[in-house]
């Protein structure tokens, strides 16, 4: 057993007995949270329908085997699996477009391998940088956002180079 | 610019198909993503239905705003010159809260409230502030506790441990924000300068 199994159920247990013990409605206030979530996975569809297309069509086609060939000289000098880098480019543009192509990896090189969990980990520990920064700025219609792009960017790099690291470090190759 | 990258790759792959006779395969991609994306939505709807569910609890519990109060010293540690009892403050510690939370429906208006205090408070027009820059760019990398989507689309695909990969997620996380949070920094002293 794992310790990381241990995570999420103590930490719903911990939730619903705090829950309980401020005297919240438990059954009514998670159906409504799970309404919520319902819906949101309803509203992202089009989008990843749209997306899925394109990634689709682009495994189809071979031209993405050929691009992860084409870099492996150089991510092979870092370290990072050629196989994530077109993943590592579709997420600060797109969420639903960086889901397609995890789904995709995770089918082709299974979950628990090598190339699965580097692109888990950077799934998991980044965003969609370029919709959050014109969602923030644009809302307070600030027209200089200065430095925050490039200083997210290197965030977003910084992520894509450490999650092949942290992988190794973690669980091995 | 979503636009461009969709026909782009939509573009590139029906050249790159149609010249290494791989037309029948790209024919097919279209025919059967659709499908693909549906089964997608349908094989992480019930975790993020739980998700959903179990965080509604936290959220309406009071245990985000517990947290909330909890990481206040080390938001005026990155966010420095705030007024603790600021509204922009208050605004700023519920949005990263929410972001731990993987909360995101909460998260995004919360923040855009936090950028609004901000931009009240320090009345710098249409120019970023430093702090707004910050916050900006803290929404920009995923500082979420439980990564669950991902977890559960590693089930969906025979991970026998799916949150075997939470030590990483965290040390990705925390390291890649620091290095932003750093640059922003960096930058803004350069900015500065400049001027």
């Amino acid at each position: 057993m794992r310790i990381t199994s241990l995570v999420v159920p103590v930490f719903v247990l911990g939730v619903i007995l705090y829950s309980l013990h401020n005297k919240v409605g438990v059954f009514d206030t998670f159906i409504e949270g799970a309404k919520e979530n319902i819906a949101v996975c309803f509203d992202i569809l089009p989008s990843l329908v749209a997306l899925m297309l394109a990634v689709e069509m682009f495994k189809a086609s071979g031209a993405l085997s050929a691009l992860t060939e084409l870099i492996k000289p150089i991510t092979s000098i870092i370290g990072i699996p050629s196989e994530c880098v077109p993943l590592a480019l579709m997420r600060p543009v797109s969420g639903s477009g960086a889901l397609s192509m995890l789904d995709s990896i995770l089918s082709e090189y299974g979950a628990d391998s090598f190339i699965g969990r580097v692109a888990s980990v950077l799934m998991g520990s980044t965003e969609t940088t370029l919709y959050t920064v014109a969602v923030y700025f644009g809302a307070v219609k600030i027209k200089k956002t200065r430095h925050a792009l490039p200083s997210a960017l290197v965030g977003d790099f910084m992520a894509f180079l450490l999650s092949a690291l942290a992988v190794r470090l973690f669980l091995g190759e | 610019m979503i636009d461009f990258i969709l026909a782009g790759i939509i573009a590139i792959s029906c050249i790159y198909g149609f010249i290494n006779g791989g037309a029948d395969a790209v024919s097919n991609a279209v025919l059967t993503s659709g499908q693909t994306a549906v089964t997608l939505t349908l094989s992480i709807l019930g975790a993020m239905a739980t998700w959903g569910g179990v965080m509604k609890l936290a959220e309406k519990s009071g245990l985000t705003d517990r947290i909330a109060r909890l990481i206040s010293p080390v938001i005026s540690l990155i966010f420095r010159g705030l007024d603790r009892n600021s509204r922009a403050f208050k605004a700023i510690a519920m949005n990263i809260t929410a972001n731990l939370f993987g909360l995101g429906n909460a998260a995004t208006p919360l923040g855009i409230e936090a950028m609004k205090e901000l931009k009240a408070e320090e009345n710098c027009g249409e120019v970023a502030s430093r702090n707004m820059v910050l916050l900006t760019v803290i929404n920009t990398s995923s500082i979420e506790l439980i990564p669950s989507t991902v977890a559960a689309l590693r089930l969906t695909y025979g991970s026998k441990s799916p949150m075997d990969i939470l030590p990483c997620v965290m040390m990705v996380s925390v390291l890649s924000l620091t290095a932003a949070v750093v640059c922003a920094y960096v930058f803004d002293g350069v900015g500065r300068r400049k001027k």
